[in-house]
């Protein structure tokens, strides 16, 4: 038997990345906060990512709120909520200005001001041209972002669990009234009494076999809130990033491209002028990880493999900038040199030389679309405040925030930058709001048998009989999942995978994981990670199944087009008595109506 | 090919004393250290403990002894190393065991904390809300010492940090150096007054052990110097 130690906090914060740092600094602010990780915070995946954060601030050249905003419900593909897109690109500029007044080292203009680049679908929306929308501190911004944010929170006394998993939600009559965890150390379970509760547990790409994404990132907040009878929203929607390292999966930013690197196929050519005219290399990510599918397939990768080049070399951008007519903000012709490369993208080339013996000013890096960012998750609304139903229902006490919940603000197609913005914005509104509910609240009674959710999953894995190893059930997942519901997608395949799915969740009741200890039992707390996949799984195969359409990062060979008429709607997805059960709501539309989406 | 990676193990539960195991298996040049010991933990033996996350060398997780030297496992590729001998793979040095390669960060973090490791200036912000001006200049003057990730591999490679763990290590001198030679920063006096005392930047031997360790090619003895001088000169040039 496991002991059992109890804390009380006003609020508790679950996952320590840009969302949860951020909301814990407001959250502290009002009321008592503890952030539970299951990482030293500074190992979070925030701290993965690379190119910048957007805002329109026209630090460079004319921009404006409305311009994001647009270009956002653009690459949603009509999908994202309206009103939280606009609410978010039109808090970007004070909240990045809140982070450079938190210390953040961005990069700078010779004025002294914040520079930015452009990314891909960031456009001015007048000329169709891509914007110089997105701050960044060299290639390091989510490093620069999560560190600066901890920073903060060592100097205003923020409480930490470091190392903590998180195993269960408790509710308690509707409401949330704290979690459970696990001291990874000691094996001791911690029950955090709580009046509110934020989810920030970050993404899931670990669900596919390539993903730019950390081992961490398993969906431990999404699948504990499922096991609650609470609903996913949109996970059929899940971005595959187009640069990728070949086979690895590791991030090379969009950065890169909007530094003037394009990409190339074995015949040498430029093949996204073929699918984006427009804006070519700098399209919104959906459109560029297709084409390289269709490259691929049409056997135009390199040495016919499954992987095309992305090519930065300083040759290669002057060359495909003086086509583009691309200029400096002064008027003079766009020119780059390898050093100016160098200084722009130093982790980047040091991925390259480290991984692939390849040094990106010279050679050209092999590239293939990588797994990357759930657009869909825990349903909330501008407020962060989680929602039980298609009717917008409340859940009191239980907010989440970053890239494990949907508000939507990315619909079927994030934006690049716009998770950085997301997780700040929404983090914030996260804390504001909690310690506002928390400090009108009582704690709720906890009951008697709080751990024992959490303690008899973790006793199913301990005393699991079988003979399946953990890590064999995880590699099928996760390679039926980059085959079969990937960029590409069938009704036929999403079935096959589905099935699958449910196959090795019946083996995963017969594993076998060999430590039994309890001082830092990663065995144990592997396996149930991978129970988390495993469900998450699941209701991305079931939501993509049922919806027979393309739309942004949903793409069906036997449905190619968009429908409105049909699906211009959230899926909701609750798992009921082993079954996955979906119901729609509509989106939020405000002043832009569905369009084509050209690039 | 095959490779041989001789490990320290220890679990606190069962040894009284750590030992070495030797696991061989099939593996690639380009696999990392991290891919080997992912794949023994799957298929050999689950007990195997290690920390890693991100696996590209962002997070910092994954720092650990591999033939004697401090490296992140994930940035460690097997065709660096001599892969007809044993690898032999160990936890950091200087901090105490918790299990296998996994050692308790608490000191580290303790030690990171006392040197004021975060953006100080009450001054009022600029009146329209936007940025504090810097140049790129400026800006660059503590780039390097920016790119921390708080892996402890250099702290963990100090001699002295070794014989003594209330000196507050290079990784937390790193991280006073990005804020003492910010423009932007109000509080350098009070960093280099922390800095200058008996944990501090003076008890550094220059072994440049620290240098050789870090990840991230930060020049650590570089930092260290420039606050020893900004220490004894006054002056934050």
């Amino acid at each position: 038997m496991m002991s059992v130690k109890t804390h009380q906090y006003e609020v508790v914060i679950v996952g320590a990345g840009g969302a949860g740092l951020m909301a814990a600094l407001y959250a502290s602010q009002k009321a008592s906060t503890a952030v539970i990780s299951k990482l030293y915070p500074t190992r979070s995946h925030t701290g993965a990512a690379q190119g910048g954060i957007s805002a329109a601030l026209g630090n460079i050249e004319e921009d404006r709120p409305e311009w994001h905003t647009y270009d956002t419900v653009k690459g949603s593909d009509y999908l994202g909520d309206q009103d939280a897109i606009e609410f978010m690109c039109f808090k970007a500029p004070e909240l990045v200005y809140e982070l450079e007044h938190m210390g953040l080292p961005f990069d700078r203009t010779p004025e002294g001001r914040i520079l930015q680049r452009p990314f891909g679908g960031h456009t001015n929306n007048e000329t169709g041209k891509p914007v110089r929308r997105a701050c960044h501190a060299a290639d390091r911004t989510g490093h620069m972002i999560l560190q600066t944010l901890y920073q903060q929170c060592i100097k205003n006394d923020v409480t930490f669990f470091d190392e903590f998993q998180v195993l269960d939600l408790i509710m308690v009559n509707g409401k949330a009234a704290g979690v459970v965890a696990i001291e990874l150390a000691t094996g001791d379970l911690h029950v955090f009494h709580a009046k509110a509760v934020i989810m920030a547990t970050g993404g899931w790409g670990r669900v596919w076999e390539i993903t730019s994404n950390a081992y961490a990132y398993t969906g431990d907040g999404a699948a504990i809130v499922l096991r609650k009878g609470l609903p996913l929203e949109d996970m059929e929607f899940f971005q595959f990033h187009p640069t990728g390292i070949y086979k690895l999966g590791i991030l090379i930013t969009e950065g890169v491209r909007g530094e003037g690197g394009v990409l190339i196929n074995d015949k040498g050519e430029r093949f996204m002028e073929k699918y984006a005219p427009h804006v070519k290399d700098l399209a919104s990510r959906d459109v560029v990880s297709r084409a390289m599918y269709i490259e691929m397939k049409e056997g135009r990768g390199i040495n016919g493999q499954r992987y095309l080049y992305l090519d930065v070399r300083p040759e290669t951008v002057n060359k495909y900038a003086k086509i583009d007519g691309r200029t400096n903000p002064d008027g003079t012709p766009y020119q780059v040199t390898a050093e100016e490369i160098l200084h722009k993208l130093p982790d980047i080339i040091d991925f390259c030389k480290t991984y692939l013996g390849v040094d990106p000013v010279k050679e050209p890096m092999p590239v293939q679309p990588t797994a990357h960012y759930a657009m869909g998750g825990i349903p909330t609304n501008v407020k962060t405040e989680v929602l039980a139903d298609e009717k917008g229902t409340v859940v009191p006490g239980l907010y989440a925030a970053g890239e494990n919940a949907c508000v939507s603000v990315h619909g079927a197609n994030r934006l690049g930058t716009n998770s950085l913005l997301d997780l700040v914005v929404f983090g914030k509104e996260a804390g504001v709001h909690a310690a506002e509910y928390a400090t009108g609240a009582a704690f709720e009674p906890l009951p008697g048998d709080a751990a024992d959710f959490a303690r008899s999953q973790l006793d199913a894995i301990l005393n699991s009989k079988g003979n399946e190893r953990v890590a064999d059930i995880a590699a099928e997942m996760k390679h039926e999942m980059m085959d079969k519901v990937g960029v590409f997608r069938t009704e036929e395949g999403m079935q096959e995978a589905l099935n699958k799915i449910r196959e090795l969740k019946e083996r995963f009741q017969h594993i076998h994981i060999d430590d039994r200890g309890k001082t830092f039992n990663t065995d144990l707390l592997t396996a149930w990670e991978i129970g988390n996949l495993l469900d998450i799984a699941e209701v991305t195969a079931a939501s993509a199944l049922a919806r027979k359409e393309s739309r942004g990062a949903h793409s069906r060979d036997d449905y190619p087009k968009r429908d409105d008429q049909n699906w211009l709607k959230h899926t909701l997805a609750w798992r009921r008595d082993g079954e996955i059960e979906l119901r729609y709501k509509p989106v939020v539309l405000t002043k832009y109506e569905p369009k084509e989406r050209v690039y | 090919m095959q490779v041989t990676l001789k490990i320290l193990r220890y679990n606190p539960e069962k040894d009284a004393q750590p030992h070495y195991e030797r696991y061989t298996l099939d593996a690639e040049p380009t696999d990392r250290i991290l891919d080997v010991l992912e794949k023994i933990k799957a298929h050999e033996d689950g007990t195997l403990t290690f920390r890693r996350s991100c696996a590209h060398g962002i997070c910092g997780s994954c720092a650990m002894r591999i033939n004697g030297r401090n490296r992140l496992a994930c940035k460690t590729l097997l065709q660096t190393l001599d892969t007809s001998k044993e690898i032999t793979v160990e936890p950091i040095l200087g901090l105490p065991r918790v299990k296998d390669l996994v050692v308790d960060m608490t000191t580290f973090f303790d030690n990171y904390k006392k040197v004021m490791p975060y953006f100080v200036n009450d001054e009022p912000l600029p009146e329209d809300g936007r940025e504090r001006l810097q140049s790129p200049e400026e800006r660059e003057r503590f780039d390097d010492t920016t790119k921390c990730i708080l892996c402890g591999a250099c702290t963990t490679a100090c001699p002295t940090f070794w014989a003594d763990n209330s000196y507050v290590g290079p990784s937390a001198i790193v991280n006073a150096h990005r804020f003492i030679f910010d423009s932007r920063d109000r509080a350098a006096a009070e960093r280099l007054k922390i800095l200058a005392g008996e944990s501090g930047v003076f008890r550094c031997r220059t072994a440049f052990n620290c240098t050789e360790a870090c990840p991230r090619e930060i020049d650590i003895t570089k930092a260290i110097a420039e606050v020893k001088r900004a220490i004894i000169t006054g002056r934050l040039d």
